[in-house]
């Protein structure tokens, strides 16, 4: 059972006031890409043992999707942060590759 | 639906009042300045604020970044739904009267942290006075507040009223104290 | 036999005796005893059968730990099996029935199993009962069905109530003996908040019983001043008989407080489940002694040897005059000496390890107490209760050298450390090779949100078993994470301990070491699963080189108690034969709970009218009180139909479609979803959403829609209108409400973040009434107010205005193909808006309809039903709905994934109408098997129904079926499985069965 700070409200929430929303930062391919890209964007996920980003709703709370870099074996949450963005916060980024020496980068 | 419960703590269902959602930026200068200008003053994060928009007393909820409800004198919804569309003329936002989208029961009594507790996984024991807590309570959305140590506030939706009622009086039962 | 002492019992008051029944007959016992302490007090030892070979056992501990005084406790509503008699508080009028025998405890037929035992070794089962085929079923299981098999499943409704309480805190510790209180004393004095759970009914642990003197008092009266202290810090809470169940991730811990167990009827709730957030947790959960496996060891009144000293010392019962002591280590001679004290008779200690010296055994001698060094029980004599034992020695095969009388045997094969909690959430373990245990490894703890270690183990949980290294222990680990809780240390010191300097332990796990077949083959590993020391070898002989493997295939460990006496033996015997080291045998993963819990505490107040909530609309009441049918609409309650007296369901459900059809019927549509959806870019947001175009609508009027996921798939549909502008209202699904809402705050949100829109879920905020069918103009003309006319309100419009008073939006929208307004209102007005129709209606023959009827009429005009139609696997070309999706729009959701061959496929199952020759209605879900087989060998299929009706309006059955190329195969008969094995005739046409140019809709 986890819990996760909200960026949006503060609120560290628990698993149960969430609904998670599988792997973050999917690039959109639309009706012009080609079967490749398509497939890639619609089926093809990372499901790494380690650092993964990950969507979670505030489901029960304010509403808002937001962003979590977590290690899927220890459980570990290096941080949150709004759905709004493109790529992982650098802070975040530097903070993880602290902890997991050798980590693959998340893109 | 009885209309109190006297449990440990009392239990009771609302009499109706009126409820605006607002929704609209804030970080956008001129909505922040027309709604500040509207009703004095807008809630920090989380938290719930008495105002007075149009000559009539309100409280507002921060509900979200971009999401406030306004509880006001019921007959005084659909003026004050006008006054913000009027403020916020121009200016992105969607004001609705939601009054009978919620239902309200109060909570009165020394526990009222400790029976909400026994249904939402909110720490109630940290819950500072005046803030909208949104959760889960038993298996539904709610809003939890307190305007006192000993006067807390439920907001559930509508169609599960029968349930947060029946649950929060299973939760007051007398005699079920966690001490 | 055992029986009750004439003075001592620090638990017990013998001021108040109370009577309790077992199997019927009335026992004396006292306030204060647990059922076995009350048993055995009685002389009533035997207390259950063995559950393979139904052996007499009696009880074996004292604490959660036990394996075999299991019970049937209570009666009726409050009848529960499997107790644990250790840890069952006495009450007056205590009811318990023993377990497992037939026909009579004393007397049980099954026990001829133990006749058989060579017979039925490990693997038995599997072995023997697999020939011939036919005799499993009809033969094998029905018996053994009926031998086996612990407590009786309970009956009637639990009569009790439970609750969940959430809390957090700072620390939680679990376990109150020292360990548990001097964590709990450096922590509070540090200001964290401090939650201190202890499962059993007092503090101090085994502390009491042992005799240790803290900082120069006696152990209770150390305990009694710590207890002073914590109850003055206000932040601390201490719980006895609350039990940490399990410890999940992020500090997240289970606790079960049995609040009324001892008091049945009270007015508390019975349990209450602590559902506790903790920054950190402690776990002082303190260890369990472990049995010696010698031949025989099952027999009533053999007892780890703790569990004689807490029978002695806290219920002043007495197991048996002469009780001789078994052991590989000191600590059992604290059993002799008790024993002494009490004044019986401690014929011999038999201890494992040679020369035997060292404090504890020399004041035993010097008691006069006969102490023989390397010595084994070859076997316990007797059989329901211990006669004598024959000692050999322990380096050797078991030839007797004599033979002791006695009642009972205490034994000891050293402790284990409880490491449930600290396993449950991913702890490793270390062997400690000195004192044979395994204990938590420091250097691989349970992590927690932060990366860093979540749980702390302290005392004998920490594998530190003397008391004053319990204290220092639990001193430095409590400061430990203190300051990892960044807490500021308190100045105080660690309570002194006068200890008694032990002698090591000879790891032991066989009795004697040289023990043959006949004596291994009666040496007890699991008493509750009935698996012996020849059982664990055989597993390893044949293969089963991994403890999990092994485990299974024995079912050591895997019996109610999960092993907590039988694990560690077992796996050093697996390890004995392997030829391993115990370590690279591995242990087995401790799951959570760490007792049984019972389900009704699981389920809190998640039970009767709160198991779900139900949702209800605003005219719920007018329903009931028109006595509706109601059935489940995902956690909505909806009107399926409304009999009448006399009427079943299927002659209600006809009279509505018939009399919405020719005069007028009212329907609750409440429960449609309906979002708002506003901005600057809310028409461009809805054509991303929608498959077909929904900003060019025209503001006043109303467009259906289709919503598919990016799949391809149709996830929903619903009629759209156009309020204003920059707002539109989008109808959704009954259950589609909060999924499409999120589902456009996830494109909002995620993807399209810049665009200017903004989403409200209305749902609640409306009542909504279908006013339907030829008369329903009439009708609301009655009531007057507004303009309803086809030329003020044409088909597929809406207007905002007042109907009889009421404010209301109506909506020219129909689902059943009739002449159709629905009316929307806020929520509170709506149960007088219905009532107001009902008998406004009265004589234009107004009836409300429910589902079924509503279903009815939308499969006679071929309208699809998201989830009957569609599975998730279903576009809408599929459903003959291209026309709602746009050729011009050069994006939406599911367009590209629409593009993907298989789904442009000439060869996919599509949407036709079916009509039996003879008329009859076809079953739902019905196959349409084609010639020939697949690769898998099963008949194909060429389509399958969707939805089937009996049409009152057509009197014949009519189905909707997705089937291979359909449109393309008008008028074609197939077989359509008729749902009793034979196929039924029908013909291909049009999915709508009814008015097909759609003129009664639109007048």
């Amino acid at each position: 059972m986890l819990m996760l700070t909200c960026p949006y409200c503060g609120i560290k929430a628990d698993e149960t006031e969430l609904t998670p929303g599988g792997e973050a930062h999917l690039t959109r391919f639309g009706p012009e890409a080609s079967d490749e890209d398509f497939e890639s964007y619609l089926f093809q996920r990372k499901n790494p043992k380690g650092v993964h980003f990950e969507r979670w709703r505030h489901a029960y709370g304010c509403g808002k999707w937001f962003l979590a870099a977590r290690d899927t074996a220890t459980l570990e949450v290096f941080g949150t942060y709004p759905a709004q963005s493109k790529a992982p916060p650098k802070r975040l980024l530097t903070a993880i590759r602290r902890k997991r020496p050798g980590w693959e980068g998340w893109e | 639906m009885s209309e109190t419960y006297a449990g440990y703590v009392a239990v009771s269902a609302a009499r109706p009042g009126g409820m605006v959602t607002l929704r609209a930026d804030p970080g956008n200068g001129k909505v922040k300045t027309a709604l500040t200008k509207l009703a004095g003053a807008l809630p920090e994060q989380r938290k719930l604020i008495g105002a007075e928009i149009a000559g009539q007393p309100v409280e507002i909820a921060w509900m979200a970044p971009d999401e406030w409800l306004i509880f006001c004198p019921r007959d005084t919804a659909a003026d004050l739904v006008a006054a913000l569309d009027k403020a916020l003329d121009g200016l992105h936002h969607l004001a609705l009267d939601v009054s009978d989208t919620r239902l309200r029961f109060d909570l009165h009594g020394a526990a009222v942290r400790e029976v909400l507790a026994k249904l939402t996984p909110a720490d109630m024991a940290a819950l500072p006075l005046a803030e909208m807590r949104r959760t889960r309570l038993g298996q539904v959305a709610a809003g939890i507040w307190l305007s006192a140590e000993d006067r807390a506030h439920v907001i559930a939706f509508r169609s599960v009223g029968d349930y947060v009622f029946t649950a929060l009086c299973h939760a007051a039962r007398p005699g079920s104290e966690v001490g | 036999m055992s029986t009750r002492l004439a003075s001592g019992g620090r638990l017990i008051d013998r001021e108040t005796p109370i009577h309790f029944l077992f199997n019927g007959r009335k026992f004396p016992g006292y306030a204060g005893d647990t059922l076995a302490s009350a048993l055995l007090g009685a002389g009533q030892q035997l207390m259950g059968r063995s559950f393979k070979y139904h052996r007499p056992r009696s009880v074996v501990a004292s604490g959660h730990e036990e394996p075999n005084a299991l019970v049937n406790l209570g009666d009726g509503g409050r009848f529960e099996p499997n107790q644990r008699a250790t840890v069952t508080e006495l009450y007056d009028g205590l009811e318990a029935r023993s377990q497992n025998h037939w026909p009579s405890l004393e007397m049980d037929i099954g026990a001829l199993n133990d006749l058989a035992a060579r017979f039925l070794p490990a693997g038995f089962y599997y072995k023997t009962f697999i020939h011939p085929r036919w005799a499993w079923k009809h033969l094998f299981e029905p018996v053994i069905r009926r031998s086996a098999g612990l407590g009786r499943a309970p009956v009637e409704r639990d009569a009790d109530r439970y609750e969940h309480y959430h809390t957090h805190c700072d620390l939680l510790i679990a376990g109150g003996g020292i360990a548990g209180l001097q964590a709990a004393l450096v922590a509070g004095r540090a200001g964290l908040s401090v939650l201190l759970l202890e499962q059993s009914p007092h503090w101090g642990g085994r502390s009491p019983v042992d005799g240790a003197t803290i900082d120069g008092a006696e152990a209770d009266d150390w305990v009694k001043i710590a207890l002073q202290e914590l109850e003055s810090l206000d932040n601390v809470r201490l719980r006895l008989r609350c039990q940490v169940a399990g410890l999940y991730d992020h500090g997240y811990a289970l606790a079960v407080e049995r609040l009324a167990d001892h008091q049945p009827g009270a007015i508390p709730p019975r349990q209450r489940l602590w559902r506790i957030r903790a920054r950190h947790v402690l776990t002082a959960t303190g260890a369990i002694e472990r049995p010696l496996a010698f031949a025989s060891n099952d027999t009533p009144g053999v007892m780890l040897a703790s569990a004689v000293r807490d029978y002695v010392v806290n219920w002043g019962v007495s197991p048996g005059d002469r009780t001789v002591i078994v052991t590989n280590n000191d600590d059992a001679y604290r059993t002799a000496i008790a024993l002494h004290e009490a004044g019986l008779v401690v014929p011999m200690v038999v201890d494992a390890r040679p020369g035997v010296g060292g404090p504890l055994a020399e004041t035993v001698r010097a008691l006069g107490i006969r102490v023989e060094s390397g010595k084994a029980i070859a076997k316990v004599l007797g059989g329901k209760s211990v006669g004598g034992v024959a000692i050999a020695a322990q380096a050797g095969e078991g030839a007797v050298l004599e033979t002791v009388p006695c009642e009972a045997v205490a034994m000891s094969g050293g402790w284990s450390p409880v490491v449930h909690l600290w396993s449950h959430c991913g702890g490793k373990l270390i062997w400690d090779e000195v004192s044979a245990l395994f204990r938590p490894d420091p250097a691989r703890p349970p992590t927690g949100a932060d990366g860093s270690a979540m749980v702390t183990p302290a005392g004998s949980a920490n594998g530190a078993l003397l008391a004053d290294a319990v204290l220092a222990d639990a001193d430095a680990q409590a400061r430990a994470a203190v300051k990892a809780l960044g807490a500021r240390l308190p100045k105080s010191a660690v309570p002194q301990v006068e200890t008694v300097a032990e002698q090591p332990l000879a790891a032991t796990w066989i009795m004697p070491q040289g023990a043959g077949p006949a004596l291994r083959a009666k040496m007890w590993l699991d008493f509750q699963n009935d698996v012996k020391v020849s059982d664990v070898q055989l597993a390893a002989q044949e293969g089963y080189a991994s403890v999990e493997h092994a485990k299974r295939y024995t079912t050591l460990g895997m019996a109610t108690d999960q092993g907590k006496l039988s694990n560690i033996n077992g796996l050093a015997v697996l390890a004995g034969a392997l030829d391993q080291r115990i370590p690279s045998v591995g242990t087995t993963t401790f799951r959570p709970p760490y007792t049984p819990l019972t389900m009704g505490t699981i389920a809190g107040e998640a039970r009767g009218v709160l198991f779900q909530p139900l949702r209800k609309t605003a005219l719920h009441s007018a329903h009931e009180a028109a006595r509706a049918d109601f059935e489940p609409v995902g956690q909505w309650r909806r009107p399926y139909c409304y009999p009448r007296p006399g009427e079943d369901r299927q002659a209600a459900v006809v009279r509505e479609v018939k009399n919405t059809r020719q005069a007028v019927g009212l329907l609750d549509a409440s429960t449609l979803g309906k979002i708002i959806v506003s901005g600057p870019d809310a028409g461009r947001f809805l054509d991303m959403i929608y498959t077909n175009m929904m900003s060019t609508l025209a503001p006043g009027k109303c467009r259906y829609g289709l919503i598919c996921s990016e799949n391809g798939f149709l996830i929903d549909d619903g009629v759209v209108a156009r309020i204003d502008e920059q707002t539109w209202l989008c109808h959704t699904t009954t259950g589609g409400a909060e999924r499409i809402h999120g589902h456009m705050e996830d494109w909002l949100q995620c993807e399209w973040w810049d665009w200017q829109v903004h989403t409200a879920n209305v749902t609640e905020q409306f009542a909504q009434i279908g006013v339907v069918g030829p008369k329903a103009r009439l009708l609301l003309e009655t009531l007057g107010g507004m303009d309803v006319s086809k030329e003020a309100l044409p088909f597929m419009h809406w207007a905002d205005g007042r109907l009889g008073g009421f404010p209301v939006r109506v909506y020219r929208i129909s689902f059943s193909g009739e002449l159709s307004y629905e009316i929307a209102l806020p929520a509170s007005q709506g149960l007088a808006l219905w009532q107001r129709l009902m008998a406004a209606g009265e004589e234009l023959g107004v009836m409300p309809y429910g589902t079924e009827a509503l279903h009815v009429m939308r499969a006679e005009k071929g309208f699809i039903m998201i989830g009957d139609e569609t599975d998730g696997t279903i576009i809408p070309q599929d459903l003959g709905l291209s026309w709602a999706v746009s050729k011009k729009k050069a994006d939406f959701l599911g367009k590209r994934a629409q593009q993907r061959s298989h789904m442009t496929d000439p060869d996919r199952w599509k949407l036709v109408g079916l009509e039996t020759l003879d008329g009859s209605v076809l079953p739902d879900g019905a196959h349409l098997p084609a010639a020939g087989e697949n690769a898998n060998g099963q008949r194909n299929v060429q389509g399958r129904v969707t939805s089937t009706y009996y049409s009152p309006t057509l009197d014949r059955g009519i189905a909707l079926a997705l089937v291979h190329r359909g449109p393309d195969r008008m008028g074609e008969e197939v077989p359509v499985q008729d749902g009793k094995g034979g196929t039924v005739a029908a013909r291909i046409v049009s999915p709508v069965f009814f008015d097909p140019k759609g003129e009664k809709q639109d007048v």
